[in-house]
């Protein structure tokens, strides 16, 4: 694939994601959202990358994500007024009101439910794997992918040999735990142990292109650092010194990224204020 | 000679792999005895898949192959093993459906036992899904049961939790409820008590007493069949509840809704409320038969 095309392509994606969680951001604050609410804002190029590379390899796979999902959603092209009013608790929002934003789903993407316990999506991603033998995508946190069944279901994924990729994105913190506090240990490296092929790498859409070889073709996992901007439900920030890559590529990217910029906000803008007056 | 469970069971499960692209999970599947002689000599592309020792993550992965149509069956060894594996069952599969519209069929075959094997292995431990939306719960101990199970589990698309007992598995008999309208009291068994039920009643009817049996195959969902309601209505004492689990569960959550239809007197019987230690004298085992008749003469005593 084009370097350029791919950036750009991934630019776009992530524009998508990073102005639909700037409105969910609006609407916490103005009540319009009643939920807890989980944004992806700072990780999209994680999901943004991986999903144009997906379309590239022309895969659909099955994903399995859980909070701070949206990006993973939008990426893999979950219909966003759906998701809109999924997060306004409408019955016509992708998981019918039901699964909020931390539980969301859509059969059109075949992206699956998250129950609320971290990382047993793991586990269940692995199931669904092995049964159907198709491409497969789980995605997790840092602090999710310590928990015991993370590990023996990645353990099991090595042995089976199966067409799954595990994607930690790793901003370092459970709530503001830092991984330091919590282990001394990466998860690349406890892949790599279980006979996988492990990676440790940063959320820049090349650096994920690089390790994109493999994918599918043996379970692999990616531990991407990254960084988050908002804390649950946007109840604080990380802080104004928090490295943003969306606005890295931006610069990096040029006039074509800030004209993709300005249409994305404006769309989303537009879409969000279409689907408030509906109320 | 006649088909017993074990042997329905093997039957049924390869049936499964062979003709209907299904899967059975489990740890340690073919190990000395294929599970008490349940599983047939299958391999891995017959759809009979080890797992690892991981018991809380294999939930998961089993759940995971709900998701696929291949309708797993998970065999759990030791119904105490369910404090593990049920986990993410109970929080995903179940809800699938409900939450994303998304069915997770899973036949979850969990086996009891008793016998001076501790604390966590030994009975049954159904209670430990009866809580949850979106579940069944069956206890066949016969080999038409067996297959009003797997039949049920295949035209519908619930997780189904089989609470099976080892004692049933030489079984061939099927065991028929016995009602009347002049009894002293009802006897409503669950799982391997339902043996003990069928004994302790030949004992007290050679002794006077009149004692009718309602046998409970479907624990959730839990219907009281009209003339189990009419029996107990025209009892003179009511009835009691027995279970293989312990009494602060399902045996108490059963006696009471057949106490509210009923407005009769229930009690129930099952494991002690303490922990069995392997001794004999430690154990912590079922109510049998003698245990039985001795509450039923108890009840009939205090009530007279």
């Amino acid at each position: 694939m084009n370097e350029k095309f791919f950036r750009l392509k991934t630019f776009e994606k992530a524009s998508y994601c990073r102005y639909f969680e700037e409105e969910v951001i609006k609407n916490l604050k103005n009540k319009n959202i009643k939920i807890p609410t989980y944004v992806s804002a700072g990780q999209e190029f994680i999901a943004a990358s991986i999903a144009t590379i997906c379309e590239d390899l022309k895969i659909k796979p099955w994903i399995f994500g859980q909070h701070r999902c949206h990006s993973i959603y939008i990426s893999f092209g979950g219909d966003k007024i759906k998701l809109i009013d999924e997060l306004l608790g409408r019955k016509t929002g992708c998981t019918r009101g039901m699964g909020g934003s931390a539980s969301i789903a859509s059969k059109e993407i075949k992206m699956f439910g998250h129950d609320g316990l971290m990382g047993s999506n793991g586990p269940i991603g692995v199931g669904a794997c092995f049964a159907t033998n198709h491409p497969t995508i789980v995605f997790m946190g840092d602090a999710a992918a310590e928990e015991d069944y993370v590990l023996g279901g990645l353990g099991w994924a090595s042995t089976k040999n199966i067409p799954l990729i595990t994607v930690v994105e790793d901003n370092n913190l459970s709530i503001l735990t830092e991984k330091k506090v919590r282990r001394n240990w990466e998860m690349s490296d406890v892949a790599k142990s279980f006979k996988m092929e492990g990676y440790n790498l940063n959320d820049d859409p090349i650096d994920l292109l690089k390790h994109s070889e493999t994918f599918f073709k043996k379970p692999c996992l990616l531990n991407v650092n990254t960084n988050r901007i908002y804390w649950h439900a946007g109840s604080g920030m990380d802080g104004d010194k928090t490295f943003d890559r969306y606005q890295e590529q931006k610069k990096k990217l040029g006039e074509e990224a800030i004209e993709i910029d300005k249409r994305v906000k404006n769309e989303i803008e537009i879409l969000w204020k279409q689907q408030l007056e509906k109320q | 000679m006649e088909t017993t469970v074990r042997e329905t069971i093997k039957n049924t499960t390869k049936k499964h792999l062979k003709e209907n692209n299904g899967l059975l999970f489990g740890q340690c599947l073919s190990a000395v005895g294929w599970v008490g002689g349940t599983v047939p000599e299958l391999t891995e592309k017959d759809g009979l898949v080890e797992l690892s020792m991981a018991d809380v993550a294999n939930g998961g992965i089993v759940a995971g192959a709900g998701l696929s149509k291949r309708r797993p069956i998970y065999v759990i060894r030791y119904q105490g093993f369910n404090w593990f594996n049920a986990s993410i069952i109970l929080n995903y599969a179940c809800k699938s459906k409900e939450i994303w519209d998304v069915p997770c069929p899973i036949f979850i075959r969990g086996i009891a036992m008793e016998g001076s094997i501790g604390p966590v292995a030994g009975s049954s431990q159904h209670s430990i899904y009866f809580k949850m939306p979106g579940i069944k719960i069956i206890s066949p101990m016969t080999p038409k049961e067996y297959l009003i199970a797997y039949n049920d589990f295949m035209k519908n698309d619930d997780v189904m939790y089989v609470s099976e007992h080892r004692g049933s598995y030489g079984n061939s008999e099927e065991l028929n409820d016995s009602i009347a309208d002049d009894l002293d009291l009802v006897l409503f068994p669950i799982s391997i008590t339902r043996f003990e039920a069928q004994k302790a009643k030949k004992q007290l009817e050679k002794e006077g007493y009149k004692i009718g049996i309602a046998n409970i195959l479907w624990i959730k969902p839990f219907h009281i069949k009209k003339e189990w309601e009419k029996a107990v209505i025209k009892s003179k004492f009511g009835g009691i509840v027995l279970d293989d689990d312990f009494t602060q569960g399902v045996a108490s959550n059963l006696a009471y809704e057949l106490m509210k239809k009923t407005k009769k007197n229930f009690e129930v019987m099952g494991l002690k409320n303490k922990s069995a230690g392997f001794s004999k004298d430690t154990d912590n085992l079922p109510p049998s038969y003698k245990d039985i008749i001795s509450k039923c003469k108890e009840i009939i005593k205090k009530k007279k």
